[in-house]
């Protein structure tokens, strides 16, 4: 079966808006996608019948509100295929469960002269908090660097590991830049055998492609709602059950204790320990909507679709004379791409068009792009450019709008420059 | 009123006073290099200046249609100017110049060339650079 794509667009309140007289041409899904109907009501039902605080009360708004946020992490464990439900720890973003590990785990796990090692693709949310860690604990960043084909060179990865002062690899599971996924399994194995963990960057994946933490071993991994069709404020921090009982709190607070005194505490079992504060309820609520909407459609429906999208967006691209697109242009001398296979976006340049000037073009007639180094200096640093421009798909384009935005960065390169 | 209008584009495709390197005819040069990191823009301006005036103007960059017009518009009001009259433009004078409206995204695009003219000035004069809050306004 294939989808039904204007039946999923119909879903989509935002999509039926247009500016300047245009329909809006949503091409931003990877900096956040849009939320359907189905969330936006399981929200505001939350908000308006059961908005109470979790844990903490007995009546029936309260009992409702905590079966709600519990069958949310439950509806997580079960996406993710994790082990246990109080492996899921909702955090307020991917962000927030990168520097989580990185402040609980870094802070007690790692020594002077211990390494993380990063790849090449990672968005600074993956980057810096590693750097941060480096400055207050001596422990070394090391970088896998990218191949031709923009994936983490798995010799620098072997290079590092033999050091033996690798405890943690910290990767991407697909570039919010160049759509690559790098070969995880493989990666995983690797550091295992040398004795490291591996916390997978999954922000962008999660929308794109099914993630089983089981299968595939990691040790951690990190999301957040908003890129899956879900609200913002909401985060997914998994981590393997034995990890995570040995971690110290992250933040103090409420509901992260088991016992207070004047002198000191005992901390929660999992999760709550990792949960300081009222949580982000309706956003849990939220992203659970989220997933139990997604799942109506099978990942080889979505992946099809999404292929197809982005094959026909790289085919149309690189017909526009002086466009580069990232890592699968041999011409541009960036990543020459011998097969690309790219997952929800794909980047590229245009020669004397700064994406700043593109994307505003565009924006005035409807079409949302991104611009800018997405969070990816380093990256970009590599690549030798300082910005691109990005497109993103998610699973409610259509090419019509791919032709619709090739042919307005024909007509934007000729008014910059005629 | 379109934001890339004629005006603009104009002096983004032609710019002004762009690329003639540090122009000294027996007067002291001063140069200095800004960039604008979130979206890599940099401008690096040439002054020379006589009596306490600018004498000439010469600049270079690459960046966006914004950054590079404003500089090129801003490079044009400068030949003559006393160092009290640079030092005393604003962030609307240079809104003025140019002329379209500008979005709190794009501030730092039309203000480039008035941070690193500013920067220019007080490094002649051996101060402290300012930030970007300071020439924005925000200070
Ligand atoms: C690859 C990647 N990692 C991490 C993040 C950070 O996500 P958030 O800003 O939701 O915390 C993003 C979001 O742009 C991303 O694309």
């Amino acid at each position: 079966m294939t989808l039904d794509i204007s039946s999923v667009r119909r879903q989509f309140p935002v999509l039926r808006r247009s500016i300047n007289g245009r329909p809006l041409v949503y091409l931003d899904s990877a900096a956040t996608a849009q939320m359907p109907e189905a969330v936006c009501l399981a929200m505001a039902r939350w908000n308006k019948e059961q908005k109470s605080n979790v844990h903490r009360g007995m009546h029936v708004l309260a009992e409702e509100s905590t079966v709600a946020y519990e069958d949310a992490r439950t509806a997580v464990q079960k996406f993710l295929n994790a082990a246990h439900p109080d492996e899921i720890i909702f955090t307020k973003g991917c962000t927030e469960s990168i520097n989580l590990v990185a402040r609980s785990w870094g802070e007690t796990h790692l020594q002077e002269g211990d390494a993380v090692v990063l790849s090449m693709l990672e968005h600074h949310s993956n980057v810096v908090p590693w750097l941060q860690l480096k400055d207050r604990k001596g422990s070394d960043v090391l970088w896998m660097d990218i191949d031709e084909d923009g994936m983490p060179k798995l010799d620098d990865l072997k290079k590092h590991l033999k050091t033996g002062r690798v405890k943690l690899v910290a990767i991407t599971a697909l570039s919010n830049v160049l759509g690559i996924a790098p070969d995880l399994k493989t990666i995983i194995a690797m550091a295992h055998d040398a004795g490291a963990w591996v916390l997978i960057d999954a922000a962008q994946a999660i929308a794109h492609m099914p993630i089983d933490v089981q299968d595939l071993d990691c040790d951690f991994l990190a999301f957040s709602g908003h890129k899956l069709y879900g609200p913002t404020g909401i985060g997914v921090l998994y981590g393997k059950r034995k990890l995570l009982e040995k971690m110290p709190p992250f933040l103090g607070g409420g509901m992260m204790i088991r016992s207070v005194t004047q002198e000191g505490f005992t901390p929660a079992d999992l999760p709550g320990k990792f949960e300081a504060g009222t949580p982000p309820i309706a956003e849990a609520v939220g992203l659970a909507a989220a997933i139990e909407w997604m799942q109506q459609y099978s990942w080889e429906d979505i992946q099809a679709h999404e292929q197809e999208l982005l094959r026909f967006a790289i085919d149309n691209l690189r017909l526009i004379p002086q466009l580069h697109v990232l890592g699968t242009d041999g011409k541009s001398q960036i990543i020459n791409h011998k097969s690309p296979i790219v997952y929800g976006c794909l980047s590229f340049t245009l020669d004397s068009v700064h994406p700043h000037d593109l994307t505003e073009i565009l924006g005035r007639q409807g079409i949302a792009l991104r611009a800018g180094h997405h969070c990816c200096m380093p990256l970009h640093t590599k690549l030798g450019i300082p910005a691109s421009t990005r497109l993103s798909v998610g699973i409610y384009n259509m090419k019509e709008e791919i032709d619709v935005c090739a042919q307005a960065i024909v007509d934007a390169q000729k008014k910059l420059h005629t | 009123m379109d934001l890339y209008a004629e005006n603009i584009l104009d002096h983004y495709r032609h710019p002004r006073n762009k690329g003639q390197g540090p122009l000294a005819k027996g007067q002291a040069v001063i140069t200095h290099m800004e960039e604008n990191l979130s979206c890599g823009d940099t401008v690096t301006i040439h002054l020379s200046i006589k009596d306490d005036c600018i004498t000439e103007i010469s600049w270079d960059g690459t960046g966006c249609a914004i950054s590079q017009a404003a500089m090129s518009l801003l490079s044009e009001e400068l030949q003559g100017k006393t160092l009290s009259e640079v030092e005393s433009l604003t962030p609307q004078n240079v809104y003025d110049i140019l002329g379209v409206p500008i979005g709190p995204r794009r501030v730092k695009c039309a203000l480039l060339g008035l941070h690193v003219l500013k920067n220019t000035l007080r490094m002649k004069e051996r101060k402290e650079l300012q930030g970007w809050n300071e020439t924005v306004g925000n200070d």
